[in-house]
């Protein structure tokens, strides 16, 4: 079990000191969460109390579509290199391999929320009527329920033809329960008007389940040649 | 035509659709197994 | 063999047809929505058959990875295909049967919201059965198929939640249903399942010999002398 640990984290320190170096990916994934924003507010231009009533759909639909580009680079790298042959015979374990994804991908797209969420505020003049720390656990398993399905299927899209849209063709139908949740929640917790409980805690049943699935079956895909 | 025929009509023509392009792989599979050298 | 087949096509076109009577003509009329509400008779067996067949689906994919055995795969294939014809069925009657009575095509009811997002599901899967290269396709595939079955509970119970918070009108009649409506529905779900399975083993036939054919064309040129 400390093993799993360890070898988690070697990867993930080595996944972040090299995208820390490059900055390449940070920087153009930036602009792009700028850019999303904009053209939102110019395309959604409601009133302050219009704003709190659909911002959760916005607002989630914006991140959804920053996490799919920063899903698709998931395992670039390893392509390049050759990585993931050597990982297939080191013995090492799989799921350290999966875990230090996930777990940066996680990190990444939640760097991309935290700097989306004040643009967003400013924009549509936004401010929670409802208890605003839950807005942390909602994109807290939000963002790891679209990541940790994410970084499976970026897996599975590996040899597949148009790769960069089979990722989000066999991603978006399986979370749609999330994003109903993500978007309920958000909405809920905006207007004031409703609880959002039940759907931060189908939320985080959604993260239970789909990650031991992918813990589950990441050895057989990532095997599967 | 009203809403009750268009449902059944609907329904069928959605099944012989898809039977047909299973009609339609057979006969090509027929003609790729014609084109086999013989043993 | 191939008589076999076509007595069980034509058993299977009987029942249809009896079937067909039984919602057409022997069921009585609902006394709200009138002879419009017949469509529970397609609409309903379809959602039923579909769900039985993404089940076996589910099955398949798992017996697959288990077991590497191709008739696995060509199983989950099978019915994954099938079940999306009939999903796609109970997404057109849905619409036309709402639209007539609650006056609106569309009304997030429950029950059809979770058909569309199933039916979503497994034509992700087959699009990537077929946008896959490689020779492990099936693998890929299975292990999504499991991540799609396992979603169905949560999103029906999502879009339940969802319904609560933003009520519409509920389809499908709430009430109890006369017996002889009873009869007319199993009757239709005994008739498509039968016809399912009849589509379901045509398909496999048809692929079984595919692979057949794409085994002995390696094969032949593999031997052949080279020029």
């Amino acid at each position: 079990m400390s093993r799993l640990a360890e070898i988690t984290v070697a990867t993930l320190s080595k996944d972040l000191r090299l995208e820390w170096r490059s900055k390449d990916a940070i920087n153009s994934m930036l602009f792009f969460a700028l850019l999303v924003v904009v053209i939102f507010s110019f395309a959604f231009n409601p009133t302050a109390e219009e704003s709190r009533r659909i911002a959760g759909g916005l607002v989630w639909v914006a991140f959804l579509f920053a996490a799919v580009v920063a899903l698709n680079q998931t395992w670039a790298r390893e392509l390049r290199n050759q990585v993931l042959d050597a990982y297939r015979v080191s013995p090492a374990p799989d799921n350290a391999l999966f875990l230090a994804k996930a777990i940066g991908n996680f990190l990444f797209v939640a760097v991309l929320e935290a700097l989306m969420t004040p643009l967003f505020v400013v924009f549509y003049n936004l401010r929670a009527l409802g208890p605003a720390y839950q807005l942390l656990l909602v994109a807290a398993f939000g963002t790891w329920a679209l990541v940790v399905n994410g970084t499976f299927f970026a897996a599975i899209s590996l040899r597949t033809r148009s790769r960069e849209v089979m990722l989000p063709l066999i991603l978006f139908p399986i979370s749609i329960p999330a994003l109903l949740a993500m978007v309920e929640a958000t909405t809920a917790i905006l207007t004031g008007e409703f609880s959002a409980r039940f759907w931060i805690v189908l939320l985080a049943v959604y993260d239970v389940v789909f990650t031991t699935v992918c813990l589950v079956l990441f050895e057989t895909v990532l095997h599967a040649e | 035509m009203n809403f009750l025929d268009a449902a059944y009509i609907a329904t069928w023509l959605i099944h012989i659709a898809y039977l047909t392009t299973l009609v339609g792989r057979f006969k090509k599979l027929r003609q790729e197994i014609g084109q086999l050298p013989r043993k | 063999m191939k008589h076999r087949f076509t007595i069980f096509a034509l058993i299977v076109l009987a029942l249809l047809s009896y079937a067909l009577y039984q919602a057409l003509v022997v069921a009585p009329t609902e006394q709200t929505m009138g002879d419009v509400q017949r469509i529970f008779y397609y609409h309903v067996p379809s959602a039923w058959t579909a769900f039985l067949l993404f089940f076996i689906n589910f099955l398949a994919s798992i017996w697959y990875l288990v077991q590497r055995k191709p008739a696995a795969d060509i199983v989950a294939l099978t019915t994954a295909e099938v079940g999306t014809v009939f999903c796609t069925v109970v997404l057109v009657t849905g619409p036309l049967w709402a639209r007539p009575v609650w006056g609106i095509w569309w009304t997030w009811d429950v029950r059809l919201t979770s058909t569309l997002v199933l039916w979503l599901i497994y034509v992700s899967y087959l699009i990537l059965r077929r946008f896959s290269t490689g020779s492990q396709t099936p693998v890929l595939a299975a292990a999504l198929a499991i991540f799609g079955f396992v979603d169905v509970p949560i999103v029906y119970l999502s879009i339940w939640f969802f319904r609560t918070q933003h009520p519409q009108p509920v389809m499908g009649g709430g009430g109890s249903l006369d017996p002889r409506m009873w009869h007319a529905l199993l009757i239709n779900w005994l008739a498509f399942l039968a016809f399912a399975l009849l589509v379901c083993s045509i398909r496999y036939r048809l692929e079984f010999l595919q692979r057949e054919l794409e085994e002995t064309q390696a094969l032949e040129s593999l031997l052949e002398p080279k020029p």
